[in-house]
């Protein structure tokens, strides 16, 4: 058939079975956006294209789909830079279709002319200049294919202007033929079975859970051998819903914010089994020191993960839905045991549960946040898809939220990116609009991109956005009490803060303050039952910090306000 | 340690830079890199030369193997391989010295490839160390100046890096 270069991309995308579409236009994709205009495509128009890069995102990390988003050349394009890294960094399927100016003045710095994909080379998994116009369909295939098989990740498609109008002959593309990019679905069997006879030797075995479980959609699979065996768990920020938190052998996240029994029982195992995770300095502390009595398996579907950062005895390569299978199979002599081998092991550590549980300080005259959290928690009845922006804000609702299934927590994990949070939260709602999205944010991150309340509002999305303000920047103000003297550089919003009610307000969107912690139930309850976006301007006091914490390259047993010795 | 590793990739535009570019940052240090075609049109092979322990060859060999664009790595300090570097170098040659340098380039299986009344131009193909030896000689004749292509290697196995395991 023939058709345009643009057609030709819009068509694909609904071969791809492209639902939805984030996107901001510019000169340089008109020819694509002419062609949106009678397709079935939605589009949302963000109101940056930043924002349409965190949409695309959250919208994946809900979904499991692959995010799509528009942005134009030059500026619409490096617009999307912070979101694509955010997605790189956390495994997210994304593919990003930029416009660039024609062919004939690429390299003469032309106007809105930037090298997008010199540019992202580094936070991507793959990019295309694509050069003719024939090759859109292929690119596009082989972009979807490449975004959400092996490790996901975002893949940046880069179409100069002259090719959108070009006519071609179209022919969606059967199948791919990609020779230097084979994900490998299966491992081996004989490094699933060590793991399974280290298991059977280990007298302290514990699982650490990531995003990857997530991701790979394995947390069903995790839950029946954990129901089985019985053998407890730590969890990454990114692994927070793969298993109910409050099942009593999950310990909790780990790492500079964990909790103390999910600290203590990585410093005492002899067996830590890493399942879709990557070691994160935040995780590991002191590396020389992480996990230093156990061995370590790991089990990941990216081979470079191995060894990168913590020294792997046992590792398994390969799909989870196919390693954690085998696991489960070669587990199988031990499955009547019922995990009584184990049960000295997980008593003491969900002994540690109960003795040093996450816990603050309780207040009448201020609003605590980690109270916000639990008051959210308890009002949704633990089943929200709570997305974060970054900061305290973040650290408490990973600690205090209960979440029970995966893709409930949508967070910036690995690059911390504040200003995710609102757009990957109107990503998220419009990825799953019959579930109750809870955005939880600070004031220093919402302003980031609270420009985006006009898109939330345009489409009437019923999302819920509680910020916690304590008018500084939390976080940064925690390090400079704990590491800077107190010496507050920069980190007080100095004219008296923002009016969050008004800011609402003025984009359309409802707004609702609470100042005494008797208001804050009563300002949760009254936004979730109102119909459109809210906004919650929920004061908390500024002087709270998130506990326990392990220094930044201190080991996981030196933990401020954490009794390990 | 220093390691020689081949790299068979897709010849499209920008992929060395892509692999150059991965390679700087993870913070490993590029001896030497070259490229050139195949016995296959659209295939490129790179010839790099790192330095660091096993497991930074290890974790640049397993980086470089997310690349798209990338076909297969061979790691060439892993098995008996012939390993060459071509210079060409500009050495100051006044009548009185010249044969002098005439006799070193014979000494060396080296070639003259250019002469005129100040400089000569010596060509000379073989090993790292080899190529290291006849500069350290002719440093005492001043050299004007020097280009090195930086090593390329083929294994002596029968079979293709293409086809390796």
């Amino acid at each position: 058939m023939k058709m345009t270069g643009a057609q030709a991309i819009v068509t694909s995308l609904e071969k791809e079975g492209v639902e939805l579409i984030f996107g901001y236009p510019g000169g340089q994709v008109l020819p694509l956006y002419d062609a949106l205009y009678d397709c079935k495509l939605r589009h949302v128009l963000t109101r940056h294209e930043q924002g349409a890069a965190h949409a695309a995102d959250g919208y994946a990390r809900a979904t499991g789909k692959v995010g799509v988003c528009f942005a134009t050349s030059g500026p619409g394009a490096t617009n999307l830079i912070t979101g694509i890294a955010t997605a790189y960094m956390d495994s997210v399927p994304m593919v990003c279709i930029t416009g660039q100016v024609p062919l004939s003045v690429i390299g003469k710095d032309s106007f809105q002319e930037a090298d997008i994909t010199g540019i992202t080379a580094p936070i991507t998994k793959h990019n295309y200049l694509v050069k003719n116009a024939k090759d859109l369909p292929r690119v596009i295939k082989e972009a979807f294919y490449i975004a959400r098989t092996g490790r996901p990740g975002p893949v940046v498609i880069d179409v100069p202007k002259c090719l959108m109008t070009t006519t071609i002959d179209f022919e969606y593309p059967e199948t791919v033929r990609l020779r230097g990019y084979k994900p490998q679905a299966e491992g081996k069997a004989a490094e699933v079975e060590a793991v399974a006879q280290a298991l059977a030797e280990a007298k302290k075995p514990l699982f650490f859970v990531g995003g990857g479980v997530i991701n790979a959609e394995a947390a069903p699979l995790l839950r029946r051998i954990v129901k089985t065996h019985r053998i407890p768990l730590i969890g990454s920020l990114m692994g927070l819903g793969a298993i109910p938190v409050t099942d009593p052998l999950f310990l909790g996240m780990v790492g500079m914010h964990g909790t103390v029994a999910a600290n203590r029982a990585v410093m005492e195992c002899d067996l830590l089994v890493g399942i879709g995770v990557r070691f994160d300095d935040r995780v590991t502390g002191l590396l020389t020191r992480f996990a230093a009595n156990a061995r370590v398996a790991h089990f990941d579907i990216d081979r470079a993960e191995v060894n990168k950062n913590v020294v792997a005895d046992l590792a398994v390569v390969g799909d989870l839905r196919w390693s954690l299978a085998a696991l489960e199979s070669a587990m199988a002599d031990l499955a009547g045991e019922g995990g009584r081998r184990w049960e000295d092991w997980r008593l003491q550590v969900t002994r540690w549960s109960e003795e040093a549980p996450l816990s603050y300080q309780k207040s009448d005259d201020v609003i605590k946040p980690q109270s916000v959290i639990e008051e959210i928690d308890r009002q949704t009845k633990s089943e929200a898809v709570i997305v974060t922006d970054v900061g305290q804000h973040q650290m408490w609702a990973a600690q205090y939220y209960r979440f029970q299934r995966p893709r409930s927590f949508i967070t910036s994990g690995g690059l911390g990116t504040m200003g995710y949070g609102l757009p990957a939260a109107i990503g998220a709602q419009m990825g799953q609009p019959n579930k109750s999205v809870v955005l939880i944010s600070g004031d220093g991150s919402f302003l980031m991109n609270c420009q985006e309340l006009a898109t939330a509002v345009e489409h009437r999305l019923p999302l819920k956005m509680a910020i916690l303000n304590n008018n500084v920047l939390g976080m940064v103000r925690q390090w400079q009490k704990l590491f800077f003297n107190q010496r507050y550089s920069y980190t007080r919003f100095a004219n008296g803060g923002t009016d969050y009610v008004r800011l609402a307000e003025a984009f359309g969107a409802t707004g609702l303050r609470a100042e005494r912690p008797e208001e804050m139930p009563e300002v949760i309850a009254k936004a979730l039952a109102t119909e459109g976006p809210v906004v919650m301007d929920i004061r908390v006091c500024a002087d709270e910090n998130v506990l326990p914490m392990v220094p930044a390259g201190a080991p996981l047993d030196q933990m401020i306000n954490g009794e390990v010795k | 340690m220093r390691h020689t590793i081949a790299v068979l990739v897709e010849n499209r535009p920008g992929v060395l830079v892509h692999i150059a570019g991965l390679i700087a940052r993870r913070a490993f240090n590029i001896e030497s890199i070259t490229a050139g075609y195949t016995e296959e049109a659209d295939v490129t092979r790179i010839t790099i030369v790192v330095e660091g322990d096993n497991r930074n060859l290890e974790q640049v060999v397993n980086q470089l193997s997310k690349l798209v664009d990338v076909i297969k790595i061979v790691e060439l300090t892993a098995e008996p391989s012939i390993e060459r570097e071509l210079a060409l170098i500009k050495v100051k040659a006044r009548p009185e010295t010249r044969s002098d340098i005439v006799d070193i380039v014979e000494i060396f299986r080296a070639k003259i490839v250019d002469v005129n009344r100040e400089t000569m131009v010596i060509e000379l193909t073989g090993e790292e160390t080899k190529i290291d030896a006849l500069c350290e000689v002719l440093a005492d004749h001043g050299i004007v100046e020097m280009v090195r292509t930086g090593k390329v290697a083929l294994s002596r196995k029968p079979g293709a890096a293409k086809d390796s395991e």
